[in-house]
């Protein structure tokens, strides 16, 4: 059995790449959205965590 | 708040240190003596045994470089790394001393296997099923205990680096298990499920993507924690890095096509590859700068420390090759650069220059912590940064030149219309081109020598910290998210939902690629005159494979006047459809073989493999004469023919049981026609040699039938 026939059973496949392409689209401007919103306080400390470990 | 004392252990990343330095040493010094091999073919000693021929030995330095040298570079980061970032010991010390041997065993069987010949033919995925399955088994330990340590975290927040950690272990994963689908045929053989133009497909959705997500994103999320460590400094924007690492993981799945311009695959699946490669540059220059600008204001403390030094050559070669994968994805570019040394040069700069310096500069800085001391000698490690660097310019310089070089003598042609040059001219003008990179890898080898030796003085200066205590508040059970970070609350504090997210993103890029490729069936037309292997054909397929003969000649013809001219007739994916696994190639170190069929006679074939000097002066081409004493594994037609048929070749039903009878007849026929055109030549029908001979002379010839047929 070729593996090609497996997918061929999936029903509206077609579909696939437009959704696949909203996801993305939205996904990216949730991420670019948020990164703004973020909390200048919170960055400034996560950002020095690799520096955690010399304060003890 | 209740502080907890606990322990960072020391031991295994120091481990996996050493097995990085050795094998990257090993590796290396295989690359070394592959670069040559090229130039002076002596070297393969193939007049005595198979083993050390380039077709063995040049996938076992790749693999050597990728999975050990930078797998084991990738453990100590990620060992060393992640237990200090959240706060706790790794989670669970038997698993770390089991993912450590085991991969040490991996590497082992693998460098055994692929000298003995034990091949699946699919690019830096050539180790057979036993070991892939092994393969899986350490990758899952290293993901348990990777997110053990996560989930029993003292810090609420998973830094950036560990996010790209999550992204490539789970990718790799995906990446190892799609690309490993293969029927055994017996232990420590078997075929790719996938054949012709889907197996291309497959097997470079994975290359590329080993590239990105083995090569890369593990060592972004080194970057993001050594070099602010080394220049004690934050990165420069942490708000940068989520968008570098939310648009590279994205990104960088779609782009696997953009190694297949020009060939058989579909185009709408080559412009894909392309538009994705070139919307790349953005995340990774993002990062790039992100790691460059980390160092403004400090670039005082470059001039003074050799492990900033390491790291901005790092960088900048990762800018330079993120810059330039993207112009080789542009079909235009990419008619110049595929098949020719311009594509060995990009690796180069990405491996050398990237992993390689970036490793170097977290050795340096790591070892001396690791060992409670300073550095043993600056100067030494300044020296080996400048030794380095010029090891990297005379390797990738030759290549680049050699490349356009045999790129207009490829395509020259006479005012009367015919090639000017012949391959092996073109191979006689850049032999000494290999020379020079030879000797560039030399020093770049005889760089981390030095460093070898400045560790080693500097382990012996020190002593080893097997532990290091630490304190942390327990991790309050109660959340509080940050003021306006929904987003972290949503999923930067959730490893599970961040691990299910980036599988989902690279999924459906892999998805979208893949799935209309297997779906739709005009997209591969198949071609009638288009007829499976006889079975002594089939045998001959895998002697081709065995030899690695894929790493220096392709088999596939693109549609280019000087192709054509050269070659024959250009490739059509449907004469594909029963390769398993495919025999693309990716480098032609040698001519073409797609049409290699019929090209010359029975008799030229058998002197040429047995010493292609004495036929062609200037080649650079081994001899393999054990071919000549070896007998052909007719125990294994049997099984041969059955996979085949349970993968789709349509053999008929119980053909594999009198599949011998033909293999001996059409072995005969090879006999007899090689005797009675060359009266000195003695070999009986059983050898190697009749069945490679059976099938180079098949190669490419199916579609000629069918030409003569539409006469």
């Amino acid at each position: 059995m070729k593996f090609s026939t497996y997918l061929t059973h999936i029903a509206g496949v077609k579909i696939y790449p437009i959704i696949s392409l909203l996801i993305f689209v939205v996904f990216f401007v949730l991420v670019v959205f948020w990164m703004y919103r973020l909390d200048k306080n919170e960055i400034a400390r996560i950002e020095n965590l690799p520096f955690d470990d010399q304060k003890n | 708040m209740n502080q907890e004392k606990f322990f960072y252990d020391n031991k295994i990343p120091k481990a996996f240190a050493i097995a990085c330095i050795f094998w990257g040493v090993v590796g290396m010094l295989l690359g070394v003596i592959a670069a040559f091999q090229l130039a002076f073919p002596i070297l393969n000693f193939s007049d005595y045994f198979p083993y050390l021929a380039f077709g063995r030995l040049r996938p076992v330095h790749t693999n050597a470089v990728i999975f050990a040298f930078v797998g084991n570079g990738i453990f100590t980061g990620v060992y060393y790394a992640v237990p200090r970032l959240l706060k706790t010991p790794m989670w669970n010390k038997a698993l770390s001393l089991i993912h450590f041997w085991g991969w040490q065993f991996i590497i082992v069987c693998a460098a055994v296997t692929l000298l003995l010949g034990f091949t699946t033919g699919k690019e830096y995925a050539e180790l057979e099923w036993p070991i892939d399955i092994l393969i899986t088994l350490v990758w899952v330990v290293f993901g348990i205990n990777l997110f053990g340590t996560i989930f029993t975290r003292r810090e609420r927040h998973l830094y950036v680096a560990i996010w790209f950690f999550i992204a490539s272990w789970v990718t790799v994963a995906m990446l190892h298990i799609v690309n490993s689908f293969e029927f055994p045929v017996s232990f420590m053989k078997s075929y790719s499920w996938y054949a012709g133009v889907q197996d291309a497909l497959v097997q470079w959705w994975y290359g590329h993507n080993a590239v990105a997500f083995f090569l890369t994103t593990p060592y972004l999320g080194l970057m993001y924690y050594f070099l602010p460590k080394a220049a004690d400094r934050p990165v420069y924007s942490y708000r940068l890095s989520i968008v570098h690492f939310w648009s590279l993981i994205f990104l960088y799945i779609w782009a696997g096509p953009h190694h297949l311009l020009y060939t058989a695959l579909p185009d709408w699946a080559q412009s894909l590859g392309t538009a994705f490669s070139i919307m790349l540059i953005l995340p990774s220059w993002g990062g790039m700068l992100n790691g460059l600008f980390t160092l403004r204001g400090a670039w005082d403390k470059v001039r003074e420390d050799p492990v900033l030094k390491f790291f901005v050559v790092a960088v900048t070669c990762y800018g330079m090759s993120t810059f330039e994968g993207p112009m080789l994805s542009l079909k235009n570019v990419n008619a110049i650069s595929h098949y020719s040394d311009w594509t060995v040069a990009h690796v180069h700069i990405g491996a050398l220059g990237w992993n390689g310096f970036l490793t170097f500069g977290m050795m340096y800085w790591l070892i001396p912590r690791l060992f409670d001391t300073k550095l043993y000698s600056k100067k030494l490690a300044s020296a080996h940064f400048w030794i380095g660097t010029l090891g990297i310019m005379l390797y990738a310089i030759p290549m680049y030149w050699s490349a356009f070089r045999s790129y207009f003598m490829m395509k020259a042609f006479t005012p009367e219309g015919q090639l000017q040059y012949k391959f092996i001219d073109i191979v006689q003008t850049v032999v000494p081109f290999y020379t020079i990179r030879a000797i560039g890898g030399t020093i770049f080898l005889i760089g981390v020598f030095i460093m070898v030796y400045n560790l080693i003085k500097t382990a012996k200066a020190g002593k080893f910290l097997a532990s290091e205590e630490a304190n942390a508040p327990v991790l309050a059970k109660e959340y509080v998210a940050p003021a306006n970070s929904i987003w972290h609350s949503l999923i930067e504090r959730r490893p599970l939902l961040l691990l299910v997210l980036s599988l989902i993103m690279v999924g459906i890029g892999g998805l979208v690629e893949l799935v209309p490729t297997f779906l739709v069936k005009s997209n591969i037309p198949t071609i009638a005159s288009v007829k499976p292997y006889t079975p002594l054909e089939l045998q001959g397929r895998d002697i081709y494979i065995r030899e690695g003969c894929y790493n220096c000649h392709s088999q596939m013809i693109r549609p280019f006047r000087y192709e054509v001219a050269r070659y024959g007739e250009y490739s059509k994916a449907g004469e594909f459809v029963y390769d398993h696994p495919f025999q693309w190639g990716s480098k032609r170190t040698g001519p073409d073989l797609a049409r290699i069929g019929g090209k010359y006679n029975n008799v030229w074939h058998f002197n040429h493999m047995l010493s292609p000097s004495s036929m062609e002066s200037a080649t650079i081409m081994p001899s393999y004469p054990s071919l000549y004493e070896n007998t052909i594994d007719k125990a294994s037609t049997n099984s041969k023919i059955h996979v085949m048929r349970k993968m789709g070749v349509p053999y008929p039903e119980g053909y594999e049981a009198i599949a011998n009878q033909d293999l001996e007849k059409q072995a005969n026929e090879i006999v007899t026609d090689l005797v009675s055109t060359d009266k000195h030549i003695k070999i009986s029908s059983d050898k190697e040699i009749i069945a490679l001979i059976a099938y180079l002379q098949r190669v490419g010839r199916d579609i000629k039938l069918e030409e003569k047929t539409n006469k």
